[in-house]
C-alpha cells in the first residue's frame, strides 16, 4: 500500500492518530498552545467518521474524569492540555492510576510556574515523571521530538496503557505542538466491538451479566495492610516497565568525549549544536531520552563508564538533571544548562555552554 | 369471611435496631427485644404477631432490608 | 379449623416481600437508621422490576455513600469527590444503551461537584442522578454543608449557620430544574412507608426516563437524615426532619417531562429576620 504523506501540525497529528488509532473518546478543555487537538477533532466529527465520542468539557477536572469513566469501560480514551490545565487534571491522574485504568493523557507543556505564559517549555517534568498528583504512583511518559512521533506515540501510548493498565501521558511542548511537518498516516483501524472490548477488558464496567461477578471500579480501599499490598503490585509493574520499555536514542555516543542528555524540543536543537562541535572536532554526543518514565539510567550510566561529561539541555531551570545525576551516581560531571518562561534556547548558545562544560567552567 | 393474616421474619443478627420500622406499623406489631443480638443492638420482633395484616409498610421503610413479609387469606 | 401459627404463615408461597437480589448480602456500614440504606434499597428494586441489572452502571460518590458498590450487585464506578456526574457522562456516551446513575451526597453535588452538577445537567445527559441531601457533611464528622439549615448547627458552624456569612441554604435542585435540557426533578423522602413508594415511582421514573429515547437528564432528590451527626435517635430525626428540612426542602415534584410544576419555583428573596 502507498504511504499516505500529510502537512500537520503536532496537535493535528495527535487528534488524527487517535481517530486512526480507533480510539472511543476524547475528553478536552481548551487551552493554548494545544486548543487545535480538540478544534481538529471537532472538524474532523469522530462520531461520524469511527463513531468515536469527543466532547468539550467544563474544565479539565471534568475532562480527566470522563477519561475515568470511558477508561473504566474498557474504552480507549484520552485527554490533552498544557500545564495549568495538566496541574488540573492530576486529581484525576492519582484516581486513573488508583483505579489501575488505562489512557492517554497528552501535556503540550508552556512556561510557568502560575498562568506562566503561552510559550513553550519543559517544567512540567518533575509533575510528569514523579507521579504528579497524590499518592505513590507513575505515568509512563514519552516525549516525542517530532510531529511524526506525536502521530506514532498515540498508537505505541494507547497500546502500553493497555499492555499495563496504567496512564500513559505523551509530554510535548508548545513547539512540537504547533510546528507543521510531514508526517505518515496510517491506516484507519476498526474500533473495537463491544464484544471485543469485553474481551479485552474482562473487569471492565460493562454491565454485570449473568456469567460473571459484578465489577467495581475504584481506587478505595479503607485496610492499611490491603492498601500496602496493592502499593506494592504498583511498585512490581513500575519495575517491570523499567525492565521492558525503555525507549532511547543514542546518536554518535560511540566515540563522544562528552554528551547531551535531553529530550523533545531540546533534543532538536542539540542535534544542530553537536552537529557544529563536531565540525570544529569536538567529539560530542547526544543521549535523548523517548521514554521519561521509565527513564534510560542504565543506558546512561554504561556511558558513565567511559564519556568525560554530561550537559542536560531543558527548558526548564533544571529538573530531568537530577535523574542524570542519579543514574550517572557521582562518576562524571554533570551539569545543566536551560532557557525558562518560554525562551527557547539557540544552537549556538548551547554549544557555548558545551564549550564552557567542557572547560570544566 | 375472607381475612388477611401476615407475619413478618426479620434478619435479627442484621437488624440495627433503629425502631424506624415500629412507628411504620398500622397494627403496632412490632418492638425492640430487650435482648441484643451480636452487634449489641436490641433487634426487632413481632410482639403482637396476632395482629400483623402483612402489609410490609415495616419491610419498606427499614434500612437495612432486613424484613420479609409474609401474607395468607384465612377463610 | 385449628389457629394458624406464625411458621404456617412465613413460608415460601405466602412471602410478599423481601429484599430485591440486585442487593448483595453485605451488612451495610451505616449508622441505624440512616436513609442511605433505604435509598440504596430503592435504586435496587427498581433496578429488578426494570429487569436492568445487565445494563446498569453506577457511580458512587465520596461521602457515607462511597461503599455502595459493596451493596449493590451490580458493575459500579468509584468516583473522586464530586466527579460522579462527569464519569457518568462518559459512560453513557460510550455506551448508550446502559442505565447510567450516579449517587451522590450535599457535600458531593452541591458545593465540590457544582461545576460538574451542573454542566452534566445542563448538556441533558441521559442519566438519572440520586441527590441524597441530609444537609451536612455525615462521612467527615457533621461539617456544614452548602444545604445546612440556617441557623443550625455544625461541627464547623458551632454557633449555627449565619446565612449573612455562610449564604442562605442552597437549592440546587431548583437551580437545576431551571435548566432546559433537565427533565426530570423530584423531591422526595424515605422515612415513611408513604414516602418511600412515592420515593421508587419517582426513580423508577427517572430510569425508565432513560429508555424512551427523548433524553434529557432525570434528577431525584431524597432528603434524608442523618442521626449520628445530628445527634438525634433514627426516630427523632426524622422527626425533626418533617419539622425543620421539610419546610426549607419542600417535598413533591418540581418538573415532569420539561414542564416545570406550578408554584414550585418561586424567587426567594433575602430574609432579614431569620
Ligand atoms: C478532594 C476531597 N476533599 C475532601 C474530602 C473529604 N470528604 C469526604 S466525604 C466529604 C463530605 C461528604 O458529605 P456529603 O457529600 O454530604 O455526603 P454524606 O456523607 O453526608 O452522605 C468530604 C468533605 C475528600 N475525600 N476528597
Ligand atoms: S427498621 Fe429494620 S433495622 Fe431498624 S429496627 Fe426495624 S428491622 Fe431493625
Ligand atoms: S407487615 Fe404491616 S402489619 Fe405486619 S408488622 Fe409489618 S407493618 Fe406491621
Ligand atoms: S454519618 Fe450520617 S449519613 Fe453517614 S451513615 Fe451515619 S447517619 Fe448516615
Ligand atoms: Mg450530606
Amino acid at each position: 500500500m502507498e504511504k499516505e504523506l500529510k502537512l500537520m501540525k503536532g496537535n493535528e497529528a495527535i487528534a488524527e492518530a487517535a481517530i486512526r488509532y480507533g480510539a472511543d473518546a476524547y475528553f478536552g478543555y481548551p487551552i493554548t498552545p494545544q486548543s487545535e487537538v480538540i478544534e481538529y477533532f471537532m472538524e474532523q466529527n469522530p462520531i461520524e467518521r469511527t463513531g468515536m465520542v469527543v466532547l468539550q468539557a467544563e474544565s479539565e477536572v471534568a475532562a480527566i474524569n470522563m477519561v475515568y469513566g470511558a477508561a473504566a469501560c474498557g474504552m480507549a480514551a484520552m485527554t490533552s492540555s498544557s500545564s495549568p490545565g495538566f496541574s488540573l487534571k492530576q486529581e484525576g491522574l492519582s484516581y486513573i492510576a488508583g483505579a489501575e485504568l488505562p489512557c492517554l493523557v497528552l501535556n503540550v507543556v508552556r512556561g510557568g510556574p502560575g498562568l506562566g505564559t503561552i510559550q513553550p517549555s519543559q517544567s512540567d517534568y518533575f509533575q510528569s515523571t514523579k507521579g504528579g498528583g497524590h499518592g505513590d504512583y507513575r505515568l509512563i511518559v514519552l516525549a516525542p521530538a517530532s510531529v511524526q512521533e506525536m502521530y506514532d506515540f498515540v498508537q505505541i501510548g494507547f497500546d502500553l496503557a493497555f499492555k499495563y493498565r496504567n496512564p500513559v501521558l505523551i509530554l510535548s511542548d508548545g513547539i512540537i505542538g504547533q510546528m507543521m511537518e510531514k508526517v505518515e498516516i496510517g491506516p484507519q483501524r476498526v474500533r473495537r466491538t463491544m464484544d471485543e472490548v469485553i474481551k479485552q477488558c474482562p473487569w471492565a464496567t460493562t454491565g454485570k451479566t449473568a456469567n460473571r461477578e459484578r465489577n467495581i471500579i475504584t481506587s478505595l480501599d479503607l485496610v492499611a495492610s490491603r492498601q500496602e499490598e496493592f502499593n506494592r503490585k504498583l511498585v512490581k509493574k513500575y519495575d517491570t516497565i523499567r525492565e521492558k520499555e525503555v525507549r532511547c536514542e543514542c546518536i554518535n555516543c560511540d566515540d563522544a568525549d562528552y554528551v547531551f542528555v535531553a529530550y523533545g524540543t531540546s533534543s532538536r536543537l542539540c542535534m544542530k549544536s553537536m552537529d557544529l562541535l563536531r565540525k570544529e572536532g569536538y567529539k560530542v554526543g547526544l543521549v535523548r531520552p523517548i521514554t521519561l518514565f521509565p527513564y534510560p539510567s542504565k543506558i546512561i550510566a554504561g556511558l558513565a563508564e567511559r564519556v568525560k561529561g554530561f550537559l542536560t539541555i531543558e527548558m526548564s531551570t533544571g529538573q530531568m538533571v537530577e535523574d542524570v545525576m542519579l543514574a550517572v551516581n557521582g562518576k562524571r560531571p554533570v551539569k545543566h544548562y536551560g532557557r525558562v518562561g518560554g525562551v527557547v534556547p539557540t544552537p549556538e548558545e548551547i554549544v557555548d555552554a558545551m564549550k564552557n562544560f567542557m572547560k570544566g567552567e | 369471611m375472607a381475612k388477611i393474616r401476615g407475619a413478618v421474619k426479620v434478619d435479627t443478627e442484621k437488624c440495627k435496631g433503629c425502631s424506624v420500622c415500629l412507628g411504620a406499623c398500622p397494627m403496632g406489631v412490632l418492638d425492640l427485644a430487650k435482648e441484643v443480638n451480636g452487634k449489641g443492638y436490641n433487634y426487632c420482633y413481632m410482639k403482637d404477631p396476632e395482629k400483623c395484616i402483612g402489609c410490609a409498610s415495616c419491610a419498606i421503610v427499614c434500612p437495612d432490608g432486613v424484613i420479609s413479609v409474609y401474607k395468607v387469606k384465612v377463610d | 379449623m385449628a389457629e394458624l401459627t406464625i411458621n404456617d404463615i412465613i413460608k415460601e408461597e405466602n412471602l410478599v416481600y423481601k429484599k430485591t437480589k440486585v442487593m448483595t448480602d453485605n451488612v451495610m456500614h451505616y449508622c441505624p437508621g440512616c436513609g442511605h440504606g433505604t435509598t440504596h434499597r430503592l435504586v435496587a428494586e427498581v433496578i429488578e422490576e426494570l429487569g436492568i441489572q445487565d445494563k446498569t452502571i453506577g457511580v458512587t460518590p465520596v461521602g457515607c455513600s462511597v461503599l455502595m458498590y459493596n451493596y449493590l450487585d451490580i458493575d459500579m464506578q468509584e468516583a473522586a469527590h464530586g466527579r460522579a456526574p462527569a464519569i457518568a457522562t462518559a459512560i453513557k456516551r460510550v455506551m448508550p444503551d446502559k442505565f447510567v446513575f450516579t449517587y451522590q451526597g450535599d457535600g458531593d453535588l452541591a458545593a465540590i461537584g457544582t461545576a460538574e452538577t451542573i454542566h452534566s445537567c445542563n448538556r441533558g445527559e441521559n442519566i438519572t442522578i440520586i441527590f441524597v441531601n441530609n444537609g451536612i457533611y455525615g462521612m467527615t464528622g457533621g461539617q456544614m454543608a452548602p444545604t445546612t439549615l440556617s441557623g443550625m448547627k455544625a461541627v464547623t458552624c458551632p454557633r449555627g449557620r449565619d446565612v449573612n456569612t455562610m449564604g442562605y441554604p442552597l437549592h440546587i435542585t431548583e437551580l437545576i430544574a431551571q435548566l432546559p435540557n433537565v427533565r426530570f426533578v423530584t423531591r422526595q423522602s424515605v422515612h415513611t412507608p408513604a414516602n418511600v413508594r412515592k420515593a421508587k415511582a419517582a426513580i423508577r421514573r427517572a430510569f425508565e426516563n432513560q429508555k424512551d429515547g427523548k433524553g434529557g437528564l432525570s434528577f431525584v432528590e431524597i432528603v434524608s437524615n442523618c442521626n449520628s451527626n445530628w445527634k438525634m435517635t433514627a426516630v427523632d430525626a426524622n422527626k425533626w426532619m418533617e419539622e425543620n428540612t421539610f419546610k426549607e426542602y419542600p417535598l413533591g415534584d418540581i418538573k415532569i417531562d420539561w414542564e416545570i410544576q406550578e408554584g414550585k419555583i418561586s424567587l426567594r428573596n433575602r430574609k432579614l429576620d431569620y
